[in-house]
This record gives C-alpha cells, structure tokens and sequence, in this order.
C-alpha cells in the first residue's frame, strides 16, 4: 500500500531547511511558496529518506484570484506519496519555477499548463505551445476565456 | 573525392499508417539513421478537460470514452472511481467483482490490438494482426451483450452500473476463458522464438530504468524496464487485493521485454477473471446515488492501472453538480517524453518499431 506521508510532518521538516517558505499544511499536503518550489522539490527528491523520485502529475486549476499547481509525488523505493501545492497570485504573467530538471516527465505536462492555463515556467528548456498551434491568442483552460 | 552528405529533415506526418493516430514527427536524418526528432501533437485535441467543466458528473462519462477510444471501460472506471473518492461513495460487492472482470476483458482486448500493430510496424505485416483481431472481436462480442455498444461503451457509472449483466453473459465469458489461452499459445509458437522478430526488437530502444522512473512512464513501459511498480497490486482499488496474479517485468527495457510483459499480461488478465467468476456474490449492482450527484468542496485523485499505464483523474468540486476541474492524467503522453532519446541513434524502420512498442493512443495524449 502505498502510505500518504502527514502534510504536517513533512512541513515540520522542511522548517528546518527552508525557513519561512511552507504557508500551511494539511493532511496530506503542503502549500509552499512559488518562489521555493524548485529549492524545495529538489530536497525532497535527493534525501534518501524522502526519495521521492517519481512524479505522478502536475495540474493546474484556476481559482479566480489565483492559480493553483498540484504536484503528486510517490517514491517508488519507500512507497510514500506527498502532494505539494502552490500558487501563483498574478493574473497577468504568472510565473514558476520548473522542476524539469529533476523529473523529466513535467516536461509535456509544463508544456500544457503554459498552452491551457497562460503559467510560464522559468527553466524550461522548450516552453512552446503543445496542444493548441503557435500563433493561437489567449489560454482556453482559464476561467474568464469565453 | 568524399560524398557531400547533409541532413535532411523528413516530416512523418500526421497522416500515416505507422503513426498509430494522428502524430507527427519531424525527423532530421543523416542517410537513414535518424540524428534529431521533434514530436509534434495536438491533432486531436478537443478541450476534453474544458467541456467536463460544463456537464454533470455522469455526463462526462462519455466524454472519457473517447480518450483512449481502444480501452474505453478502464477509461469510464478510472473517472468513476475517482468521483467515488470525491464524494465518498462506495460500491456494492457484486459490482466490484463486474468492474474488475470488465477491466480485465479490457486489457486483453488492448494488449492484442497493442502487440498485433507492433508486429505490422514490424513488417508481419497483417496475419498476426488480423489473427489477434479475431480474438478481439470476441471480446468485442462479450462487450456488446453487456453495453450494447461495440467501442465506446460508457457503461460504469458513479456508484456501480445502471443494469445487471444479462444471463447469457457468465456462460459466454466461461466459454471464452477456456478457449483463450490456447489462441495465446498459438501466438507464442508463432512469434515467441521468431528469427525476425528476435533480430528486430531486441536490443532495440531500450529504456534504462532509471529514465523510466524519472520520465513519469507507466504500465508496460515502466515494467519493460524492469520496474516492479503495477497500481493494482502497489495501491489496490475495487477488489483487486483479493485475487491471485503475478506482474511481469522485463529487464532490460528493449522492445522486445515490453512486447513479453503485454502478452504475459494477457494471461495473467484471464486467471483474474477465472477467479472474479468463481467468487463473484448476487446482489445490487449499484447503490444509492442521487440523479444529479453533487460532492462536498473538495479535491480527490483516483487512478487505475489502465492497459496503457496509470490512468488518473484529478478533480476539484465547489459544491455543484458539475466539476469545477477535471485534469486527466494520460499515461500515453507521458510515456512518449523520452521518445526522442530511445530513437535517436537508429534508423527509420527501428524508430517505426519503438514507437510502436510503447503503444500510445492519440486521444489520451492531445484529449
């Protein structure tokens, strides 16, 4: 079975080396700040303990005031899953930073918030649009298009 | 005096037999050996995510038919079981054991479509695929006593199914489940220790495992390389933890071992089904659920082991009865991220093959 590691554990945790940069927990999640995403996705990767190095998908909603990225990890190693979330508050050009380096697989879905949902992410190697064809204005997945 | 040689970039386009769908691949080849390739998508999106935002939670199901439209049943059961863990329905018991014996039907019916096309890109060309064809339609058969529909069943719903199976379902099955494995060995003698098939797909596009895990791959993919990781038996939905099966894995990620994990899969899937039947209790096949279901604010992921990989849905509900988000995990776009390195390297006919070998459907990828 595959154990849901506590939001609350996690975030007590990465207090210690990330100061400052956990807003809230819950159960199952933690809500970290945009800016620390890659800092923080990076020592969850490369702990042995934590190991999570398998990412199972990125997704991306649109709540009105902000836009929320939902990353799922699983160590396939430990068998532990976290979710870790994050959101992006400006509506013009909203920006995070990519975690391609460290999973290669958010690579097409990156790719696809940035066509759908207008969410740049800095480090991308490729940030085109994937779904929709280059030239097409405007982002389909969000709220206010139509 | 040496030969002036350029690149020279060939668009296999959208349009092609080999494609399995409407995929394109610009690929810049130096002789016949391909040196750089661009994957180029999106021919078949629908904005599948954004019309689930308009209908109710069972109006979608038949938006989900038609993402992998080859296993359209795991398709309907993974958003079905997902809306379960939103809103927090259970499901009774005779309806699991059914969920699980159509599941399983289901990927039989797509292994054999999966590995018949491998070995028309493979220049079999078409004996084995009409071969697995006519076991597929078998299924097919099976499929339409129960829905009424040949493909696009759209037949699970929210909390279990709408009708029993009719009578003349169990004896089918019965009839089909002895009958099945020898057509596997008929396959087997065929193909298993085929000359040509062995000088084609060993050794070909390998997948090391460490590039499999870190890319997201799933499913046969993920197990070709010698993964271990199979949802039913790691993270077990439905009834799956009840029943006997053994998951293989190859090892060393070339084709070959993904063509040996589906067929091995395709055995493994009937003993499943040999026990569902034996075991499979009288009762209600749905349970209490409103017309219009609304969940409570929230958020779930649900996912299945689908014949292509893990299959999830990821949904947001504000309270009403449609979903605020409905984001779909589809295992054939993230199997394709590594495409480019497992072809790189080989020449045209080899890339036809890998690509085939990982066995993608263009409506999971573009939806």
């Amino acid at each position: 079975m595959i154990l849901a590691l506590s939001g609350k554990e996690v975030a007590a945790e990465l207090e210690q080396n990330f100061p400052g940069s956990v807003v809230e927990s819950g159960e199952n999640s933690i809500l970290v700040k945009s800016e620390s995403v890659f800092a923080i996705a990076e020592y969850l990767k490369n702990t042995p303990e934590l190991d999570f190095s398998y990412l199972t998908h990125i997704s991306a909603v649109d709540y009105y005031n902000y836009f929320e990225l939902v990353y799922q990890l699983i160590s396939i190693q430990h068998k532990h899953s976290l979710v870790i979330k994050t959101r992006c508050y400006d509506r013009q050009n909203p920006v995070i930073p990519s975690v391609v380096k460290l999973w290669r697989g958010a690579d097409f879905q990156e790719r696809e918030i940035y066509d759908l949902m207008g969410v740049s992410f800095e480090g991308h190697p490729n940030l085109k649009r994937i779904a929709l064809w280059q030239g097409f204005e405007g982002h389909p997945l969000r709220k206010d298009y139509l | 005096m040496a030969i002036k040689t350029e690149p020279f970039v060939l668009n296999i386009g959208p349009v092609h037999p080999s494609t399995h769908g409407v995929f394109r691949m610009r690929a810049t080849l130096d002789g016949e050996v391909m040196i750089d390739l661009e994957p180029v998508f999106g021919y078949l999106h629908r904005g599948v995510e954004k019309l689930a935002e308009e209908r109710t939670y069972t109006g979608v199901i038949p938006l989900t038919d038609r993402l992998d439209y080859i296993a359209s049943m795991t398709n309907n059961l993974a958003y079905v079981v997902a809306v379960e863990k939103l809103a927090g329905i259970s499901v009774p018991e005779r309806a699991e054991y059914l969920r699980v014996i159509l599941a399983e039907l289901q990927r039989i019916a797509n292994h054999l479509i999966a590995v018949g096309s491998f070995l028309n890109d493979c220049g079999a060309y078409f004996t084995p695929f009409l071969y697995m064809f006519r076991e597929r339609e078998r299924v097919i058969d099976l499929f339409e006593m129960v829905s009424g529909q040949r493909l696009l069943y759209n037949f699970m719903r929210v909390g279990g199914f709408n009708q029993d199976v009719p009578d003349e379902f169990f004896p089918a099955l019965e009839k089909f489940i002895r009958q099945m494995p020898r057509y596997i060995d008929e396959y087997e003698r065929l193909l298993k220790e085929n000359e040509i098939l062995l000088a084609r797909a060993k050794g070909v596009g390998i997948l090391p495992k460490e590039v499999a895990i870190n890319i997201s791959a799933s499913g046969p993919v993920l197990r070709g390389s010698g993964v271990e990781w199979d949802l039913r038996k790691v993270a077990p939905y439905s009834v799956y933890d009840r029943f006997e099966f053994d998951i293989p894995t190859g090892t060393v990620g070339d084709c070959y071992d993904r063509y040996r994990v589906r067929v091995i899969e395709m055995r493994q899937s009937l003993r499943i089904i040999e026990q569902a039947m034996k075991e499979i209790p009288a009762g209600p096949v749905k349970s209490d659920v409103p017309q219009l279901i609304r969940p409570p604010v929230g958020e779930a992921y649900g996912s299945i082991e689908a014949p292509k990989g893990e299959l999830g849905f990821y949904l947001v509900s504000d309270g009403s009865i449609a979903p605020y988000r409905c984001h779909i995990r589809a295992p054939s776009l993230l199997n394709l991220t590594a495409l480019r390195e497992m072809m790189i390297g080989w020449k045209i006919q080899d890339a036809i093959i890998i690509f085939g070998s990982i066995d993608i459907t263009m409506g999971e990828v573009d939806r």
